[in-house]
């Protein structure tokens, strides 16, 4: 197995008494693609949201257990959360593109991370777009508004965006549950060739979508992590008897 | 017809689905809907009736002093020289009826006051909004709207006889009540609408932007600045707007505190007398059918139409607002 990049223990996670995750632990390969699958309300996304410490801006969760990124606690209390998020990208469901021109999207986060340099900027814009597969698409209106884009081609800058920003790992929120079956296909192949250099955490609906794209399954239930292992054991020969049920179609 | 059909038909006696409408109760369902109809044309008639007085009664100005008047008139002085004088004196025995000093006195003390409860209540709107817990929340906005339901009479009035004498021990003003301090007053009427306003504004763009803007590692300070406040821009430029036109138009205030002395000045320290205090002030004195008393139904248009147009243009901005937030 490649080296380990994230490694959760124990991790339990309420939100006011009600408990979402129930003793988590987990280690995700470093440039790999782990999918985490499961029915509606089985903490999958809470999870994925755990790992870029995007649940402190929810009022009443509490977290216990450990998370460790290259060897570092990320929930350790002198964290500088900020600096986190800059390294830990994140993809969500619904493309959440700012009412700004497409150039102003993907320069947003260097930005505010002290790059002004023009030049600079550029180069960031269309290594980006090149490598989120969007650069002939968008090179010759990116003064336009970023929301006159297609849902596929929103999600796709979305990433870029993310990407803009140099992170290692990049997490992404059911990215293509709102997208048509072309579009879906793009993000897809773009999640492939994305994975050479990132380490990619995609929370899925569609199971032939986890079979597809992802190195490594988590099947969640309940809040609790049923089995983790290669994609090709779980979907094909899965040690619980619950994973097969929902792999196969039985329930969820 | 055939069998089938006629026997489908006979069934029509002793349907449930055939019981008729009770002459009674149609009738009262009518009279129901006329006496609603009725309450809501009566008020847009009433509107409509004070609005042609008052473009009646303003216009007839026009036919005993002219245009112009309204903005300059020459006077020769003692020895000759002819000057343009700009006068608010209509009960003169040589009346002048210029309204640049009131047009100005309202701009000397609506401005300043935008200025002052733009910066507090724009701050104010994004605490509500992006900063204080939901719980505070819950109890500072209707606390907040409930200040600019204080009577207007009751800040003048505390103006008067606090808010002057304290600015004028801290400032010495050129008059203790002035253009200042009853700006300061109205800042207490504006700064809960333009609050309100902005809090709206910032509260209705999608919260997605939020968590994009934190994903990419923004600070709180960086989303408020960089992402929320541009994309609610144009509710918060019409709550800012809303505000000027409820400062040109409140009266209570600038009447009891601003001085009433119709100064030409860009000094904020000097007495100043609005559009709304004149009206306020000399309406009850005047004889009617004068020229003064049509010039001060002139003056009444000039703030109509000042009013009707910021808030049309607010109106604009937060409807088209609405339209762009409903994805």
């Amino acid at each position: 197995m490649k080296e380990i990049k994230i490694v959760t223990k124990d991790l339990n996670l309420y939100y006011g008494n009600k408990q979402a995750l129930k003793n988590i632990t987990l280690n995700i390969p470093d440039k790999r693609v782990t999918a985490f699958i499961g029915p509606s309300g089985c903490g999958k996304s809470t999870f994925l949201r755990v790992l870029n410490r995007m649940n402190d801006l929810i009022d009443n969760v509490r977290i216990e257990g450990e998370v460790s990124v290259d060897g570092v606690n990320i929930y350790d209390k002198n964290i500088d959360v900020v600096n986190l998020r800059k390294n830990i990208g994140m993809v969500f469901q619904k493309s959440n593109l700012f009412p700004k021109t497409i150039y102003e999207n993907i320069v947003y986060g260097p930005k505010i991370n002290g790059i002004n340099d023009k030049k600079t900027l550029n180069e960031i814009v269309e290594r980006t777009c090149v490598q989120s597969a969007i650069w002939d698409e968008v090179k010759d209106r990116l003064n336009e508004n970023a929301l006159s884009l297609s849902g596929g081609q929103q999600q796709r800058l979305c990433i870029a965006r993310a990407l803009a920003v140099e992170p290692e790992i990049i997490l992404m929120d059911e990215p293509a549950s709102a997208l048509d079956p072309i579009s879906t296909a793009k993000i897809e192949e773009l999640i492939h060739d994305l994975k050479q250099r990132y380490t990619i955490v995609i929370v899925t609906h569609n199971m032939q979508q986890a079979a597809r794209v992802s190195d490594m399954t988590a099947f969640f239930y309940l809040g609790e992590l049923i089995e983790y292992d290669r994609t090709t054991k779980i979907f094909t020969n899965p040690s619980k008897k619950q994973t097969e049920d929902y792999v196969t179609g039985r329930f969820g | 017809m055939n069998e089938k059909e006629q026997e489908f038909y006979s069934k029509s006696e002793d349907s449930k689905y055939g019981k008729k409408i009770h002459k009674f109760t149609r009738t009262k369902e009518s009279l129901i809907k006329l006496f609603f109809t009725l309450n809501g044309v009566a008020a847009l008639i009433f509107i409509i009736l004070i609005f042609i007085f008052l473009f009646k009664e303003g216009f007839r100005a026009l036919e005993h002093i002219g245009l112009l008047d309204f903005l300059y008139s020459y006077r020769t002085a003692a020895d000759g020289t002819t000057k343009t004088i700009f006068e608010w004196y209509p009960t003169s025995d040589d009346p002048r009826f210029s309204l640049v000093p009131l047009i100005l006195g309202t701009l000397m003390t609506a401005i300043p006051a935008t200025i002052i409860s733009t910066i507090f209540g724009v701050a104010a709107g994004i605490y509500l909004s992006e900063v204080a817990n939901p719980k505070w929340k819950e109890f500072l906005k209707p606390l907040i709207e409930l200040f600019a339901g204080i009577p207007t009479v009751v800040i003048g009035f505390i103006m008067l006889v606090i808010g002057a004498s304290f600015f004028n021990d801290l400032l010495h003003p050129d008059n203790r009540l002035n253009a200042f301090v009853a700006s300061i007053g109205l800042s207490f009427v504006i700064i809960p609408v333009i609050a309100s306003l902005t809090e709206d504004a910032l509260h209705s763009i999608p919260n997605d932007l939020r968590m994009a803007s934190y994903g990419l590692g923004a600070t709180k300070w960086q989303t408020i600045s960089k992402v929320i406040l541009p994309a609610a821009f144009s509710g918060v430029s019409a709550s800012i707007i809303l505000g000027f036109g409820r400062a040109i138009g409140e009266t209570m205030i600038v009447l009891m505190a601003a001085g009433n002395a119709a100064n030409i000045t860009s000094n904020i320290f000097l007495s100043v007398r609005t559009m709304t205090a004149t009206i306020a002030a000399e309406m009850g004195e005047v004889s009617q059918g004068s020229d003064h008393y049509y010039s001060l139904f002139f003056i009444g248009i000039v703030l109509f139409t000042i009013t009707f147009i910021l808030n049309l243009i607010a109106e604009i901005i937060i409807n088209r607002m609405r339209k762009k937030n409903t994805f």
